[in-house]
């Protein structure tokens, strides 16, 4: 058997959970006063994940860069592999909202999407 | 050979090259920082004494006087901001009384214009914010607040008009007579000048104990700690506010800035460090509580920035200007009152390097200069016409102040013109709001990189190691 | 010659485009945006962290995205817009005075105007940090602005001060651009910022939060070298509980406020608790015609909330112009904050000029756990609602019914409480 301590993220409350483990698998939630705090629990011990949002460089835009996501959650594990891979991409403008800029971000499968519009330099 | 070096590009520097800009000479200036005005100039009152509070008899009475008087011909002919709004020294209790009269008395043998003690009725009536204790006060019309950086470009820019030149960057180590003249050594190489001015000011000791060894000379670096407050406050007083100087030291001053702010300070307090302008906690919390005893209920609230500068104290206390060994001007224990007396030391020590090259006047010197345009001084129509001839002037990089680009282009273009964030704050007052320099230090940053045609990572904030950029994103990864 | 206007809206962020869009909505054809950017979306542009728009579209846009949707939306409305363009001055008889590079300088003589200016960052000055004035000293909005639209890193080594939002976003944003975020400080003992971002951004990373703390001291002349935190008992440093931390960079997060110099020029009636105008349930301030909505008014937690009050504001001021002006003469009465309730907006309101629902936000000056929010009309209490926690960094929103406002004619005020619950 095994815990962790979190804080709940779920409201400004910031309930103090206590998740228990018996081979990786959540035996239960303590500590939240509503079923977020349990949702939340049993996700964060077992497959914690974030969208990761960055910056890529931009040739010949209005700005210098382009702010980007990953399309969905990636493994929190990865956050950092995701971002390195994005070190060396250079998009030309225009880029557009949504526009993939990588395909697959460090093999995630989960694609790195702009999230704003950079015209291209007059 | 240059015919005469100036080190320092400080107030004093500057003066004395403008005057010096009289004669046929060929004139370099030069300072260990990047620009015009970096050292003592730039962080003190920015006050022009009226001249009742240095010593009768001594150099800086006689020079704060004259300085005082020749101001606002000055802020005309060489467009600086000048207001003479008067000052009072507050008198807060009657134990003061022969304090406030010896004072005056000392104001009216110093030749001081208009000096008078006045009641605590028409005090109140003058400043209807002063402290209910106050008994008197002394009233100076003559003095006057003044922008130290305007006026500091103002005498570097007609000298540079008038063909001195200005190198910075270059710190001085070493001064030694040679045939004919001085070697100069600098952290860019040797240099030689028939004549040397030293207007080196916090450290103006170093170079004058080298050349005239047998006189030391000692300064002490004394730090004044100031508030500058939001222009909401601006107006809280109308007249620079002393108070009386008593047993408990000097007080703190409270005055309005030529630009609408509220400036409350300095401390007075004696470093070792030349380059040790930090404030401290301690040095704050005095302010804070000198401040209320002259002025009630000051709005420190609306502070917006603090700061500290250095005086070039030396104990014997009054200005050292004179030829301390052949060849070598000194112009050195510039401290208070050195700003309101720049424009008569700076003809005092141009006179005496004149005398001793025996230099000829110039005819085609050209006393006059135009600051940077400031486009809401203009009237809707004119500012719209301006707009029209230079849509620069429409476009507004620094939100607090209403600073266009226009401005700060005419700042980098000038000579010696802007290269750094201060150096484009000092002289338009892009960053010297209340926001200070949040929204609009990137958009500067910008446009010196363009003008100056460098990476935007190498500009700074006040050159040398000060860059505020260090790098791309992810680079490091 | 600039064409006038009926409704000019002075800022093209998120309260500036949804009051605009709003007030088109409701028939206002004659209306401009002024946006002294070079873009709409006001901060939002270089807020990239996602979070944004789950109360208004049920899903988590990044900062650009959520501007995107009001900037795609006005646009589509055919709302015109003009940028690069400054508000000079707003006069009391609502002349607006402005300029920009093609145009010059130009006035406008609108019928009504929104307030959408915004806000500002506290800087350093403002919180009388002692020391150096190096370079290296960023606000936590500018670092923001250089790293996620420039693309630049304004430092290395990096310290936080203020654990409000923007402070907790550059500390995870910097780290992923490959800084290193050594500490975050806290003048109070809570946090201002969101669980979330408390989790997601310091702890995700390792960095640590230290409350009560705050920095006494700055080193380096020309660069940031290093800084000096102390604790801080009863809002003084504490001597002897000083640490040092080598960095090359300072990131001040130490407050917002709300910007309102053209308003004061204008003799907008500002709250001195909020630094924005006092505003009726209309959102009016106290010159009749003249509306403020989202950071100019109150600096919110959630951009969603900005986006509903300025369109709310949009709407008012559109009814204010199709009604050529004619205000309802109605007894206005104040609203009073009790027991640890910091402000109110609106803090005063026309029961008579209520519609269906009053909308009614409040921040609580202190952490309170199982409190009621309480309203009472006079001395009877019309809303209640159980809050097991309340905080500072979270706006707090009620909403009240018009009929309740009205059945008490004689009531002199409207009280908002925190009772036990």
């Amino acid at each position: 058997m095994e815990t962790r301590e979190l804080i709940c993220i779920g409201c400004p409350m910031g309930c103090p959970l206590t998740v228990t483990l018996e081979g990786g698998a959540v035996t239960a939630v303590q500590g939240n006063t509503c079923p977020r705090g349990d949702a939340y629990g049993r996700k964060e011990v077992t497959d914690p994940t974030r969208i990761v949002t960055s910056t890529v460089r931009v040739k010949g835009g209005v700005l210098p860069a382009v702010s980007c996501k990953t399309r969905s959650d990636v493994p929190k594990g990865k956050i950092f592999d995701v971002v390195r891979a994005l070190k060396g991409v250079e998009v030309p403008a225009p880029v557009s909202i949504g526009q993939v800029l990588l395909e697959d971000a460090a093999g995630t499968g989960v694609a790195v999407v702009a999230t704003k519009n950079v015209d291209a330099k007059p | 050979m240059t015919d005469i070096i100036i080190i320092g590009a400080g107030v004093s520097g500057c003066a004395i090259a403008r005057e010096l800009s009289r004669y046929k000479a060929d004139i370099l200036v030069l300072d260990k920082e990047e620009d015009v005005c970096c050292g003592t100039s730039k962080a003190n009152s920015a006050i022009v004494h009226a001249g009742f509070d240095a010593r009768h008899g001594s150099l800086m009475a006689r020079l704060n006087v004259e300085g005082s008087k020749r101001m606002p011909a000055l802020a005309k002919e060489l467009d600086f901001a000048y207001d003479q709004c008067g000052s009072l020294v507050v008198c807060l209790s009657e134990a003061g009384r022969p304090r406030l009269q010896a004072l005056y008395e000392n104001g009216v043998a110093n030749g001081v214009e208009g000096l008078r003690i006045i009641g605590r009725e028409e005090l109140l009536a003058l400043e209807p914010h002063i402290a209910g204790e106050a008994v008197a006060a002394l009233w100076a019309p003559t003095g006057a607040i003044v922008c130290p950086f305007g006026l500091t470009y103002a005498f570097a820019e007609n000298a540079a008009k008038n063909g001195v030149r200005f190198q910075f960057d270059t710190a001085v180590t070493g001064v030694k007579p040679i045939e004919g003249g001085w070697r100069v050594e600098t952290s860019r190489g040797p240099l030689k000048a028939r004549l040397v001015v030293n207007a080196a000011g916090v450290h103006a000791n170093e170079l004058h104990n080298m050349a005239a060894p047998g006189d030391p000379m000692q300064i002490i670096p004394r730090r004044g700690d100031y508030f500058l407050l939001d222009h909401a406050a601006g107006d809280y007083v109308r007249h620079t506010i002393f108070q009386l100087p008593g047993p408990t030291g000097k007080g703190v001053l409270v005055t309005p800035t030529v630009h609408g702010n509220l400036l409350v300070g300095p401390t007075s307090i004696d470093i070792e460090d030349k380059e040790a302008t930090a404030t401290t906690a301690a040095g704050l919390a005095e302010i804070r509580a000198k401040a209320g005893l002259a002025v009630k209920d000051l709005p420190l609230r609306q502070t917006i920035t603090s700061f500290a500068g250095l005086r070039a104290h030396e104990p014997r206390h009054d200005f050292f200007i004179g030829e301390a060994a052949p060849g070598f001007v000194d112009c050195a224990a510039i401290e208070s009152p050195g700003l309101s007396s720049a424009p008569a030391i700076g003809v005092m020590a141009a006179g005496i390097a004149a005398g001793i090259l025996h230099l000829e006047k110039d005819p085609a010197f050209d006393p006059t200069r135009k600051g940077i345009l400031d486009p809401k001084t203009l009237p809707f129509a004119q500012r719209a016409e301006l707009i029209r001839q230079n849509p620069a002037y429409g476009q507004i990089v620094c939100r607090c102040e209403s600073v266009t680009e226009g401005e700060i282009l005419d700042a980098i273009h000038r000579t010696p013109g802007a290269r750094s964030l201060d150096g484009v704050k000092r002289r338009t007052r892009a960053g010297m709001g209340r926001c200070q320099a949040g929204f609009c230090s990137p958009r500067v940053m910008e446009i010196l990189a363009r003008e100056l045609g460098v990476p935007l990572s190498e500009v700074t904030k006040a050159g040398g190691r000060s860059k505020i950029i260090v790098g791309v994103n992810k680079d490091a990864l | 010659m600039m064409k006038n206007a009926d409704l000019v809206i002075i800022g093209g962020g998120p309260a500036g485009l949804a009051a605009a869009i709003e007030a088109r909505r409701r028939g206002v054809e004659n209306l401009l945006i002024l946006e002294r950017d070079s873009e709409l979306g006001g901060i939002l542009n270089q807020c990239i962290h996602n979070g944004f728009g789950l109360h208004t579209f049920k899903e988590e846009l990044t900062g650009p995205e959520y501007a995107s949707r009001f900037i795609q939306q006005a646009s589509d409305l055919g709302i015109p817009c003009k940028l690069n363009t400054m508000v000079l001055d707003l006069a009391a008889d609502k002349t607006v005075t402005a300029m920009n590079r093609t145009d010059g300088l130009f006035q406008l003589h609108p019928k009504a105007v929104v307030l959408a200016m915004g806000c500002r960052e506290r800087p350093r000055g403002a919180l009388n940090i002692p020391g150096y004035r190096p370079a290296g000293i960023f606000t936590a909005g500018t670092a923001q602005r250089l790293v996620n639209m420039e693309g630049y890193l304004p430092g290395r080594k990096v310290v936080i001060l203020g654990s409000g939002d923007i402070g907790l976003i550059m500390a995870r944003r910097m780290t992923l651009e490959g800084a290193e975020v050594q500490v975050v400080a806290e003048l109070m003992p809570y946090s201002g910022g969101l669980k979330r971002n408390i989790v997601q951004c310091l702890d995700d990373y390792g960095i640590p939060l230290k409350l009560s703390h705050t920095v006494v001291d700055i080193q380096g002349k020309e660069r940031v070298e290093g800084v000096t935190l102390a604790r801080v008992e009863n809002g003084r440093p504490v001597p002897g509980t000083e640490e040092h931390y080598d960095c090359d960079t300072l990131l001040l997060s130490c407050g917002l406020l709300p910007e309102n110099e053209l308003s004061r020029a204008a003799g907008v009636q500002l709250s001195p608790v909020t630094g924005g105008p006092a505003v009726n349930e209309s959102l009016e301030t106290s010159i009749p015609g003249v509306f403020a909505a989202g950071n100019v008014l109150h600096v919110h937690d959630l951009v969603d909330y900005v986006s509903e009050e300025a369109g709310a504001a949009g709407a008012h001021a559109a009814a204010y112009i199709q009604s050529a002006g004619r205000e309802a003469q109605a007894a206005a009465l104040p609203v009073l904050c009790r027991n640890g309730v910091r402000y109110t907006v609106p803090s005063t309101v026309r029961p008579a000029c209520v519609g269906d629902k009053l909308t009614l936000r409040f921040r609580v000056d202190n952490v309170y756990q199982n409190k009621k929010i309480a309203v009472y009309l006079g001395g009877a209490c019309i809303f209640t609602r159980r809050r097991p926690v309340l905080a500072p960094g979270e706006m707090e929103t009620l909403q009240l019914k018009g009929d309740l406002l009205r059945q008490d004619p004689a009531a002199g005020s409207i009280t908002v409480t925190l009772e036990e619950a």
